[in-house]
């Protein structure tokens, strides 16, 4: 009974930690190698991809039996809220970035370059913009060769904004079923979650096929591509580890986990999901609408 | 399954596995400690090669791309490799004993912080050995030179996000631990200063860490996935790099400097015999230091080009530091004011900490003024700023730190006198390196190129001299810290006859759990 310190669960030396960063090497050893076009890098890659996924298996499932059994206090679990609290803080500091970098561009980087004939006479310094060696901004649906169209707000966009808000209510009620001990209700709300998480990814998807093949606009389409796809990028791939989180959330509701009272996994999960849809409110003004 | 997990160890496992698998904030504090000094050693052989080369004008003994790879590592290590690891040892092992905690709030986590950094130590070290060596470009990495960098540049890239995703796991542990896991009475105004410096610390860490992954990002994609962030073909800004690398760079000083406030309003105290003068205003002082160092970033910047409101705005936020900072080494000065004071090594350190980083403020100071940074920047003058800022400030407090706690860690005094001429060493080293390159400065000799005029040989030949004598200071102080650890005069708990706090209430050596139930705070 020596791991109860004053209550507080303090867990066994873990293999765990220490295999993940072997993972994590790997991976990051992998990367640089592939995208330098070393053969043994995709295979170094993969690798490190297996030891994290495998490590990330063990590791959660000891913790949820942890949780299960019942030994993580009320103080345990307040380390976790606040973890998992300033984690998102620092996940919203990382998009602050990339934001940062397109008010930047769009009020500064783009109006000087247009400055007092620096370049040359007439030359457009108008956002949307590839810049000076760019293509050329169209409003047509299928541009030319050496032009592109920006993506419209008001189609798939504000679909997916409603999708996304629709899906923070849909995990609400998730949560207030599981308050009440009405699994049903936990259970239904929080599969129509997923499903509005994967419809969301695919039309996502979809947007980027249509840029790529249709719109001329890609991840090398100057500044405003750069933005566009990073931004909507690393939005979308947190979306895609919030729905996997969603997912494996509704599997273990369905395993009978989580209590009225003790349900933190879940309230995370729905905290790093409301956090998405946030930045995704501020990519859909600043990214689609205003551009 | 309940008795399972919970039946623990006090026992814990012996050989590699104690380290590799360690739950326990004094292990891993002790990793992180042992981690910084080899860092230390490394990034200081860097510093010597570089001052090696500048012990003459013309080029002898390295070629200029190779001086050059070495200004940029040497910088990347000793601020991510010895002084931020460092001051995460200081809290694993103090915060849970200064709070009365029985260990950090998320164990396994916390191990996890600290073994991320030896792969990412390695990736940035293997970058050296990439074609084309490490990157050439300062540890600021600006474009459009490490867009052009070869391999080695992507191997400091992903180095840098393993870096940041230790130390953001670091501050949330330590955020958590601080918040979540002080003895019931311990109210936050009521905690030690150390702890509150290092508050403030995770929070900047995790404000400005995500902007630098940020910024890194957008060169890989810049590198090898057709971005045009950086690229003024595509509509991009080179100078945008800038802004937000120093947006994480300037809030990094203090992530550097605010523990080893820290740490001299602990040790100042103790020495003085008398409580830290105006506690209140230290702790209102870190605050706002804080929040002012996310305000101030493109004074790093004046002479790249700003509209004229920009270098006034960022000229007088900057200059503004300098009120909570005097506040604070007014306090330090009150507190020894009419003490009962005693100089134990720790105490030389956290003096002349104070009184180097006064000087460092001051020269800081002076390089915040537009017009006049127009003059000091990219010289020497800004060179010999920024070591007695981080050298003097931080560097110092963590080698005062470790004398001032060491006793309390291995349950032996260190060798007193041994210690002191460490001390002195270190201090000839230090002002023989870094005062010169204040002249070098202001004469006009430029950083980060390996040769330079004929008239500035004789101030580098003093630095250059310096720098030995300070590196070779060092293997001092790993003499004594093994000979200590191996025995010595035994320590009292109370170690220090003016110290105050929950850590000197525990048997020295601390046992390797301490506080298992909470202790009672008056
Ligand atoms: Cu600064």
């Amino acid at each position: 009974m020596a791991a109860a310190h004053g209550g507080y669960y303090l867990p066994n030396p873990s293999p765990w930690p220490v295999i993940t960063s072997t993972g994590l090497f790997s991976l990051a050893l992998g990367f640089v190698l592939f995208i330098n076009h070393v053969a043994v890098g995709p295979w170094l890659m993969v690798l490190g991809f297996l030891i994290v996924v495998y490590v990330m298996f063990r590791w959660f499932g000891q913790v949820i039996g942890e949780s299960e059994s019942g030994i993580y206090n009320a103080q345990v679990d307040h380390s976790f809220r606040w973890g998992m609290a300033w984690f998102i803080f620092s996940e919203v500091m990382f998009f602050g970035a990339f934001f940062g970098a397109l008010f930047y561009i769009r009020m500064f980087a783009v109006p000087w370059i247009g400055d007092t004939d620096l370049l040359w006479p007439g030359y457009d310094a108008t956002w949307p913009t590839a810049g000076p060696q760019g293509l050329v901004p169209t409003l047509d649906e299928h541009p030319g060769p050496g032009q592109f169209t920006p993506m419209a707000a008001w189609g798939i966009p504000a679909l997916n904004t409603l999708i996304l808000l629709s899906s923070g209510v849909t995990v609400t009620i998730a949560h207030w079923g599981l308050l009440k001990d009405n699994r049903g209700q936990a259970v239904t709300f929080q599969f129509l979650t997923v499903v509005l998480g994967a419809l969301f990814l695919s039309l996502q998807a979809h947007e980027y096929v249509l840029a790529y093949t249709e719109l001329g606009l890609t991840l090398g389409t100057g500044v405003y591509g750069a933005t566009f796809f990073m931004l909507t990028g690393f939005h979308g791939f947190h979306v895609t580890i919030g729905t996997i989180m969603l997912i494996v959330i509704l599997m273990r509701i369905l395993k009978g986990h989580f209590t009225p009272e003790h349900h933190f996994a879940f309230e995370a999960v729905a905290w790093y999901w409301h956090f998405v849809d946030v930045v995704w409110l501020f990519l859909f003004v600043f990214v689609y609408w205003l551009a | 399954m309940a008795t399972a997990a919970t039946a623990h160890h006090e026992e814990h496992p012996y050989g590699i596995t104690r380290w590799l698998y360690t739950t326990n904030h004094k292990d891993i504090g002790t990793l992180y400690l042992w981690f910084s000094f080899a860092m230390a050693i490394v990034g200081g052989t860097m510093a010597l090669v570089i001052r090696a080369e500048l012990w003459q004008p013309g080029l002898q003994i390295v070629e200029p791309g190779f001086f050059n790879q070495m200004t940029a590592l040497h910088g990347l290590i000793m601020v991510f490799g010895l002084v931020m690891p460092a001051f995460v040892g200081l809290a694993n092992w103090q915060i849970p004993m200064m709070i009365g905690a029985p260990d950090m709030a998320l164990p396994r986590m916390n191990n996890w912080s600290f073994w991320i950094l030896p792969p990412a130590g390695t990736l940035l070290l293997l970058s050296l050995f990439a074609p084309g060596g490490a990157p050439q470009a300062g540890w600021t990495l600006y474009p459009p030179l490490t867009i052009q960098m070869g391999m080695g540049m992507d191997f400091v890239i992903l180095s840098v996000h393993m870096l940041g995703i230790s130390s953001v796991l670091g501050s949330i542990n330590i955020i958590a631990t601080i918040l979540n896991m002080r003895a019931p009475g311990l109210t936050l105004m009521k905690m030690p200063l150390f702890v509150w410096t290092w508050l403030v610390t995770a929070f900047l860490l995790l404000a400005a860490i995500p902007v630098l992954a940020g910024a890194v990002t957008m060169l890989l994609t810049d590198r090898h996935f057709g971005t045009h962030f950086f690229n003024a073909a595509g509509g991009g800004d080179p100078v945008m790099f800038q802004h937000v690398f120093w947006f994480f760079g300037h809030p990094e000083v203090y992530i550097l400097v605010l523990p080893a406030f820290g740490v001299f309003s602990q040790i100042i105290p103790t020495f003085s015999r008398k409580p830290l003068f105006g506690y209140e205003s230290m702790v209102y002082a870190t605050m706002s230091i804080a929040f002012l160092s996310f305000v101030v970033w493109a004074h790093h910047m004046y002479t790249v080009g700003m509209p004229t409101a920009g270098e006034l705005f960022f000229m007088y936020t900057t200059m503004m530091i300098a009120v909570p900072t005097g506040v604070k080494v007014f306090n330090w000065v009150a507190t020894m004011w009419r003490g009962s004071l005693s100089f134990e090594t720790p105490m030389l350190y956290a003096i002349a900490g104070v009184f180097l980083f006064t000087i460092g403020g001051l020269s800081g100071l002076m390089l915040s003024i537009t017009p006049a940074d127009f003059q000091y920047h990219d010289t020497y003058f800004v060179v010999a700023h920024f070591h007695y800022v981080i050298f003097a400030g931080s560097v110092l407090a963590i080698i005062g730190a470790v004398y001032y706690w060491m006793p309390k860690w291995t349950g032996h005094m260190y060798n007193e006198t041994l210690g002191k001429w460490h001390f002195w060493l270190t201090m000839i080293g230090f002002n023989l390196t870094f005062f010169p390159q204040h002249f070098l400065g202001l004469a006009g000799m430029p950083r980060r190129i390996p040769d330079y005029a004929l008239q500035f040989t004789e101030f580098n030949q003093w630095s250059t001299v310096g720098a030995f004598i300070l590196a070779l200071a060092q293997l001092l102080f790993l003499y004594i810290v093994i000979q200590t650890i191996r025995g010595g005069e035994k320590a009292s708990g109370r170690v220090w006859e003016g110290a105050e706090g929950l850590e000197w209430t525990v048997p020295s050596p601390a046992p390797y759990h301490t506080f298992a139930t909470p202790p009672k705070i008056r």
